[in-house]
């Protein structure tokens, strides 16, 4: 299936390839680069290319592009999903998954994607397992291994593998056994000039985190699952109990992972907790134009707004800003004509707001289109939706955990048109 | 970073640092100095790109200069993550900076005031003894190899070496050193060199020694570099075979994969003999994980041998029959990359693939869906024929476009059609296990995965009724949030679905809406979806929308956008003219590309219905002034002249000003002026006549080739000349002919004949190694292809048996089921018959055996930690599959009977039941009163006396059949058989003529039976145990010989739970254990048959005898006999075979008879008493002849006794297992000679 990967950064350097069949040249890149320069932009290359032997199917995920080569039919989710995975794992393993992370631990990427591909066919790719396989670095173990001498390749033989319940590894051990939840909403809206919202849904997942010894079975039940419009779970949840019971019930992997993503139906009004006063023109002849925009709170059940930014893709035309805030900071960066107003916290009594000048290219015609707005905002302590965790229980051992359940909203795909 | 150097430059300049990227030679290119350059920051693929300035350059210098040691920082650290602690990096450094020192071959005189010059000096001399002291890790090696270049950078410090020394020295030494940690230290700089694509392969002879290494991941490491370069340096990976070879045996079954997986993974063509050996021991491997692995290597072995073909069919087909989920994924995959035609290897296992789907890992859920829904394209009948899924179809699709293209009558003609084929149809009922397969699926929409989500939906999409279709549209929504790349291609999918199936999106119409943010490439497919989502209803929503993203800033979004609205113009009839007047103000945009694009779509949308758009042409011929674009100027001019009788003052004089501009404008516009000239000229010849002229002259002068041929072609044709003639009169219905509208087409239509999320779905082409996805069947093919012959016997010996069989894998059982049906009729009646001296429960007993087989196989898997946490699920699944299978009758029924046995009540139900019962009872009272002779004839009689069970399946008759022909053995008893046999073979001569040609194997001629000891009374602690051939055909399986075994329990106390355990056969050879005797009271006897496959060997079967406190060692011994099984010949065919069976496959013995001996009859007798054969007729009066074949390999085996004079005779047998033949012979004589 997946024949090899080459690891390219933004500046079109093959950093890193490994091949899981003979081997591809390098030189089959070119049409990648090829596809690249045409795109012009780094998010509209086509994450599937053909070429005359070779089909190319890539990612891009923190500026370094994963370009697969693939021969024969395959899906493409089926490729662009696992080298997700696959950066998910990097991240996972190394912090970040940057080119100096890739680099700086070459050899455990390497025995990584070993383990992870055998043959083009994914074979091991629960982060459990792999970890099992392959301790990921620490600070700690990468100075005992210099002076003992030992290495990163766990000695003892990955049992997970060999379980149906691939994704918990034997023998967990905690002195202390914690389960937190956290339930994050994220609202993605469209909201048109006049302030009416054309579309606005919420998106919710929990991620939670475990820590808790031996084989504990859990069973997480909501006050309102109703709510809950379209579910996907992690392979641990077992479906039946959900169909029937709307119970959450499974065994969960040790550590952190992402438990269920659910939508919230878009028939239900939500609210928006944001509102944004805008004013922005263009003048024809003089080569400039006015900048003037105010953020509010609607009413949000007594939360408060917090981490409040505004990034703005002006047209191409804007030379230069000159904007005043009444709170936090503003920057324009002319390159990329990206304006980005970290607001901080929104106080009903002063709202804040961001004025100014704004300075055209002289000679050019107008931007006829105002930019839109895209706005980011966290509320703690708030599930927007409304949805509750009612209990936690836990079977199969014998102590008992701490538990805790956390509930953000934050702001997802949320664009004002102006 | 400085100014690039010139091409020229870098090439040549073998000092500097710019050697070329791509230079994989170690001798000149150097790996280390092209390693530096890698992961330094210069351009792409090194050209024309500047070398950075090395960081740690100028704290060497500094270094160098003679000052003290500086502190360097993480900060200071090149490729510092800013994880590390000062003094750890410190460390590092150093070391880094020892090797560098190493490389100067003359050190300058500043470096040993340095405090550590003195430890410097010393490594000089020996590299390998620093690298010891400083056990760097991985990276900070990395590191020095980068700093070596500088050695080589700096004229003057290297004095005139020729460059460095062959470059991998240091990691071949490092290799051959004895510590672990070294090589594993060099392993890593090597498998660095291979991540950046560097040439590391003449270190192969020194790597492939470390094959070996007891330390894991410098094994791991040897693995990956021989994974990688084993292909081309063939002969030398040979070496590293055999370690794997060892691994293969290795009891650790993860040491075992991962030796399997390493082993296919070597490209080496010589080793395919191997690799096919070892594959096939391995998928027979005990551990589910070393046959998954061995599924992973069938593809592997493929791609390095096609010709192994036919092997690796075979070894996916048994591993297709694997129950475990860690499996099937991977055989799927296996059976997709070698043998996706051979779809019928699936039947048998497709309900336990679909069963088994919810647990299998997630990849291969997305094989084994994609490769079922191929399988039920072929095997099902299409959901959507019937009349009540057409009406909803009608309901989900509405006809728009339709009611505006296609023309009444068609449409018309359509329903009509439709509706004759619906009167045909028969009404559809889906086959259940296409039901199945859609119930097991659905889950999956649920899963994180978007390739399984997107499997799912295509299946659903291909496969599903299609009012159950609805169901998908949400899940392919819910993938819209994931990654671009995800949403690109679940955007491709929905825009064809939604062609089809608009209704299944249209409640989703938002979760389309496009954000400023969005790349291009999605926004344009967005706005794809919503084109097809437009209806009536929802335009207006979709134009205002539209109308938002004409004034994008992305041009390329807001021309499709444009196109968007022809569309929804042309498709939606009530909008057409809002969505003109919208376009025609775009006209004035300022953007030349969004006016171009305008014009176009308005030239197409004109086409429809131009006579009420002279406006609008005439606000468009203005264009022509300020238009550039050539596609929108030769639009304009097409209209202009297409309608000229609608405009006729403004076309001739846009003509004249385009005569004007002729020589300047691009091709396609000179082609459309020629156009509006000759159609001009055709109207309004008085005004145009000249100017037409002016354009052909200038036409006919023109560069372009088709310019100039398409001038020459319309003055023939308009130009009236003696020569054109008889075309010029047509020249007006030629030019000015009606010409249909263009249909504005999505580019998604029709795209569904490719499976949906394909490769080739996506890129609208085939794929290399794409399967078709196969139109539905007109007829259905036979169903019972799925049906697996689950044992339909349930019997147990006690209720909570058959609680736990419920909660195991149901398919668990899916080994040799053929047999047990078999057995399963005819062991209740044979066993009651023939058990004359064992008690009621015993017969029920022996119906068990397959399923102890079973409940042993559960036990394994629970081993194999397949254990409870699945069984809910399982549970679920087993009971909608019991449903599907029809079949859920059989076992409550057979439990009643079971019951009804052990019970064993006077007053007889009704059927067949109630006789075996009867019968069986008899058999035992008048056993125990001793009348032996009858019992058999009696027993017999009343077999007869039974009607055929009427429930019986045909199967279940002949067997019947059989055993009415057949007289039940009773065997202890020598006087009774002798007559029976004698019988039986005397008729056999009669009814059976010459014409019969194929020898047709016969239920045995009974004779007397001996038995043997297996357990001594003494040795068994009160426990006796004798076993007997019984001579019957065994019933699980026609290979094994029968052994009935008689345990009689001598002591007082009980003994449960009487079982076989751990059978240790020989190689090939197979035992079928008796199901377990619970328990056995003191005093009691029990009979239980088992099978044994001797493989024609009369090697002893060894096998454990448990009872609940003991184990007793036992072995059964088969004299050469029994391993055969009579066969029924004439005389001829006799004759024949013999003539076969010439020269070392006879044998010939001569013997003296001994005076009793001397009968017919007691010829007879002795023979068949001492091997279990049947007679052949004989014309000659002192002949004998009998025939029989081996029971495992079905070789015949003749016998032919002649009788001289006296008292000799010459006894003869022909087979080609001449070992068969002399061992027979010298137990035949001996039973003679008695």
């Amino acid at each position: 299936m997946i024949h090899s990967l080459f690891l390219i950064n933004c500046s079109g350097d093959i950093f890193l390839e490994k091949h899981w069949k003979s081997v591809v040249s390098q030189s089959v890149c070119d049409y990648f680069f090829e596809a690249q320069e045409k795109a012009i932009d780094v998010e509209n290359v086509p994450p599937v290319i053909s070429t005359p032997h070779h089909y190319l199917i890539s990612i891009y995920r923190d500026k370094i592009f994963f370009v697969s080569v693939i021969q024969t039919e395959v899906p493409p989710l089926f490729v662009i999903e696992f080298l997700h995975r696959v950066a998910d794992t990097f991240q996972d393993y190394f912090g970040e998954c940057s080119e100096t992370a890739i680099k700086d631990n070459v050899v455990i990427v390497y025995e990584l994607l070993e383990e992870m591909l055998d043959n083009g066919f994914p074979l091991a790719t629960e982060s459990n397992i792999l970890k099992e396989l392959i301790k990921p670095p620490t600070i700690l173990r990468s100075v005992v291994n210099s002076i003992t001498g030992s290495s990163n390749v766990g000695d003892t033989l990955p049992t997970g593998q060999l379980s149906n319940i691939p994704w918990r590894r034997a023998g967990v051990k905690y002195t202390n056994n914690e389960a937190y939840f956290d339930v994050v909403e994220e609202i993605d809206a469209i909201i048109d000039k006049s302030g009416s919202t054309v579309f606005a849904e919420i998106q919710g997942v929990i991620d939670s985190c475990i820590k808790l010894s031996g084989m504990p079975d859990l069973s997480l039940s909501f006050m309102n699952p109703r709510l809950l419009d379209d579910v996907s779970f992690h392979p641990c949840i077992r479906f039946k109990r959900w169909e029937s019971e709307r119970v959450l019930s499974f065994i969960p992997p040790d550590g952190n992972f992402r438990l269920i993503s659910y939508r919230v139906s878009s028939q239900n009004l939500v609210a928006i907790p944001v509102y944004v006063k805008h004013m922005i023109s263009f003048k024809e002849n003089t080569s400039s134009g006015r900048f003037d925009v105010t953020i509010g709170p609607k009413q949000n059940m007594g939360k408060t707004v917090e981490g409040v930014v505004m990034t703005v893709h002006m047209p191409k035309a804007v030379l230069n800003m000159n904007l005043t805030a009444t709170q936090g900071s503003y920057t324009f960066d002319p390159v990329t004509k990206v304006l980005t107003w970290d607001v901080g916290k929104i106080t009903p009594q002063k709202l804040p707001n961001l004025k100014g000048i704004v300075n055209l290219q002289s000679g050019a015609p107008k931007p006829e289109e105002n930019p839109s707005l895209n706005i980011q905002f966290k509320i703690q302590q708030l599930a927007i939706s409304g949805l509750k965790v009612n209990r936690l229980d836990m079977y199969g051992e014998k102590y008992k955990p701490f538990k805790g359940v956390k509930y953000i909203t934050k702001a997802g795909k949320f664009q004002v048109r102006t | 970073m400085a100014a690039s150097p010139a091409y020229g430059e870098e090439k040549g300049g073998s000092s500097s640092l710019g050697e070329p990227e791509y230079g994989h030679d170690p001798a000149s290119g150097g790996i280390f100095s092209s390693d530096y350059k890698r992961w330094g920051q210069c351009g792409r693929r090194g050209r024309g790109r500047a070398l950075p300035v090395w960081p740690p350059l100028q704290a060497l210098a500094a270094l160098l200069g003679g000052e003290a040691v500086p502190e360097p920082g993480p900060e200071r650290h090149p490729m510092g993550t800013g994880t590390g602690t000062g003094m750890w990096m410190r460390m590092v450094m150093w070391i880094g900076i020892r090797k560098l020192l190493r490389q100067l071959p003359v050190g300058p005189a500043g470096w040993q005031k340095t405090p550590e010059g003195g430890d410097v000096a010393e490594e000089v001399t020996s590299p390998v003894l620093a690298t010891e002291a400083g056990q760097p890790t991985c990276y900070s090696a990395l590191r020095a190899d980068e700093l070596r270049p500088l050695a080589g950078a700096k004229p003057a410090v290297d004095t005139g070496t020729t460059g460095p020394p062959p470059r991998h020295d240091d990691l071949k030494e490092m290799l051959d050193s004895n510590k672990d940690s070294l090589k594993l230290e060099a392993m890593k700089r090597i498998v660095a060199m291979i991540a950046r694509g560097k040439n590391a392969s003449d270190l192969f002879p020194a790597v492939v020694k470390n094959v070996a290494c007891k330390n894991i991941e410098v094994k791991k490491l040897v693995y990956v570099y021989l994974v990688r370069y084993a292909e081309e340096q063939q002969d030398l990976a040979l070496l590293s075979i055999s370690t794997f070879q060892r691994g293969l045996k290795d009891p650790n079954q993860l040491i075992r994969a991962s030796a399997l997986r390493v082993l296919s993974s070597i490209r080496v063509p010589i080793i395919v003999p191997i690799m096919m050996l070892a594959i096939k021991e391995a998928a027979s491997d005990m551990s589910p994980y070393v046959r998954k692995t061995a599924a992973h290597a069938i593809p592997k072995l493929y791609s390095l041998d096609s010709d192994q073909k036919d092997q690796l069919i075979e070894v996916i087909e048994k591993l297709l029959a694997d129950k475990t989920t860690l499996v099937a994924g991977s055989v799927v995959m296996a059976f997709e990359e070698v043998c996706p035609e051979r779809i019928d290897l699936i039947h048998k296992n497709y309900r336990k693939l679909c069963n088994l789907l919810i647990d299998v890992e997630e990849w291969g859920q997305v094989v084994i869906i994609n490769m079922l829904t191929r399988y039920a394209r072929t095997q099902f009948l299409s959901p959507n024929q019937n009349g009540l899924t057409c009406q909803q179809e009608s309901l989900l699709e509405e006809n728009t476009e339709k009611a505006f293209y296609g023309s009444e009558e068609e449409d018309a003609k359509d329903a009509k059609a439709e509706a004759a084929s619906l009167a045909k149809r028969k009404p559809y009922v889906m086959d259940p296990d296409h039901r199945l397969l859609l119930r097991n699926t659905k889950p999956l929409l649920q899963s994180r995965n978007a390739a399984v989500v997107m499997a799912v939906a295509q299946l659903y999409f291909h496969l599903a009724p299609k009012a159950e279709v609805g169901v998908i549209a949400k899940a392919l929504v819910r993938l819209l949030r994931s990654h671009s790349e995800v949403q690109y291609v679940v955007l491709q999918n929905v825009a064809t679905m939604s062609i089809k199936r608009r209704g299944m999106f249209e409640p989703y119409l938002k979760s389309f809406y496009i954000r400023s943010t969005d790349p291009t490439q999605i926004k344009i497919l967005k706005l794809e979806v919503l084109t097809n989502l437009a209806n009536e209803t929802n335009i207006s929503t979709i134009l205002r929308e539209f109308q938002t993203y004409i004034r994008s800033m992305d041009k390329d979004f807001v021309a499709a956008t444009i196109q968007a609205i022809g569309r929804c113009a042309t498709n939606i009839g009530k909008v057409r003219d809002t969505c003109l007047n919208g376009l025609v103000q775009l006209l004035s945009n300022r953007d030349e590309l969004v006016v171009a694009e305008s014009v176009v779509v308005i030239k197409k949308l004109l086409q429809m219905q131009p006579a009420q758009h002279s406006e609008i042409i005439k606000h468009m011929a203005k264009l022509t002034d300020n238009i550039q674009v050539p596609m929108a100027r030769a639009s304009i001019l097409w209209l202009i002249g297409e309608y000229c009788e609608h405009v006729p003052k403004i076309a001739p004089d846009v003509l004249r000003k385009m005569a004007k501009s002729f020589t300047n404008e691009e091709d396609i516009v000179k082609l459309q002026v020629i156009n509006l000239a000759a159609k001009l000229y055709l109207t309004n010849s008085k005004q145009s006549k000249l100017l037409t002229q002016y354009v052909l002259n200038l036409a006919k002068y023109d560069q372009n080739y088709d310019i100039r041929d398409r001038a020459r072609f319309i003055r023939q044709l308009i130009v009236p000349t003696e020569k054109s003639g008889a075309l010029n009169k047509y020249a007006k219905k030629l030019f000015l002919a009606q010409k249909p509208a263009p249909i504005l087409e999505s580019s998604f239509k029709d795209r569904d004949h490719f499976q949906l999320g394909s490769l080739s779905h996506l890129l609208n082409a085939k794929a290399v190694g794409y399967q078709e996805l196969p139109d539905w069947p007109d007829e259905a093919p036979d169903p019972s292809v799925r049906n697996v012959e689950v044992p339909e016997w349930t019997k147990c010996t006690s209720r909570e048996k058959r609680k736990e069989k419920v909660e195991k894998p149901f398919y668990s059982d899916s080994e040799g089921e053929s047999g047990p049906t078999e057995s399963a009729d005819s062991e209740p009646e044979s066993g009651s018959e023939e058990n004359s001296s064992s008690s009621s429960s015993g017969s029920s007993s022996s119906g068990t055996e397959e399923e102890e087989e079973e409940e042993e196989d559960s036990g394994e898997q629970s081993e194999d930690k397949e254990e409870e946490e699945k069984r809910p699920k399982r549970k679920d699944k087993e009971g909608s599959h019991k449903a599907i299978l029809g079949s859920a009758g059989s076992p409550s029924e057979e439990e009643e009977e079971e019951e009804g046995a052990k019970k064993a009540k006077k007053k007889a139900p009704q059927g067949r039941k109630g006789h075996a019962e009867t019968s069986s009872e008899e058999a035992s009272t008048s056993e125990s009163s001793s009348s032996g002779s009858d019992s058999g004839s009696e027993a017999e009689a009343k077999q007869r006396k039974v009607p055929p069970r009427s429930k019986a399946s045909p199967k279940e008759i002949s067997l019947l059949d059989l055993d009415d022909f057949t007289p039940p053995p009773p065997q202890p008893i020598p006087s009774s058989s002798i007559i029976s046999t004698s019988l039986v073979t005397d008729l056999e001569g009669l009814t059976l003529t010459d014409t019969s040609l194929t020898p047709t194997l016969l239920s045995p001629a009974f004779s007397a039976v001996k038995t043997y000891e297996l357990l001594h009374r003494m040795a068994g602690e009160g426990l006796a145990v004798e076993y007997c051939f019984s001579r019957r055909p065994f019933p699980g399986d026609p290979h094994m010989v029968a052994v009935q075994i008689q345990i009689s329990n001598n002591t007082d106390t009980e003994v449960k739970n009487l079982r076989v355990n751990e059978p240790k056969p020989l190689s090939g050879m197979r035992i079928q254990e008796f199901p377990e005797i619970e328990c056995l009271a003191p005093g009691d006897t029990a009979t239980v048959v088992m099978g044994i496959d001797f493989c024609d060997s009369t090697q002893a079967a060894n096998f454990q005898l448990c009872t609940h406190t003991r184990q007793f060692y036992v072995s059964i011994q088969p004299p050469v006999g029994e391993l055969m099984a009579p066969v029924f010949m004439s005389e001829n065919e006799f004759k024949k075979e013999q003539g076969k069976l010439m020269g070392m496959s006879e044998i010939t013995e001569k013997l003296t008879l001994p005076e009793k001996c001397r009968s017919d009859h007691t010829i007879v007798q002795q023979v068949t008493s001492a091997a279990n054969v049947g007679r052949v007729p004989c014309g000659a009066s002192n002949e004998y002849r009998f025939a029989a074949k081996t029971v495992t390999s079905g070789s015949l085996v003749l016998i032919t006794l002649e009788r001289r004079e006296g008292s000799t005779a010459q006894l003869t047998i022909n087979s080609e297992k001449m070992v068969i033949g002399t061992m027979l012979v010298k137990d035949i004589i001996q039973a003679l000679a008695q």
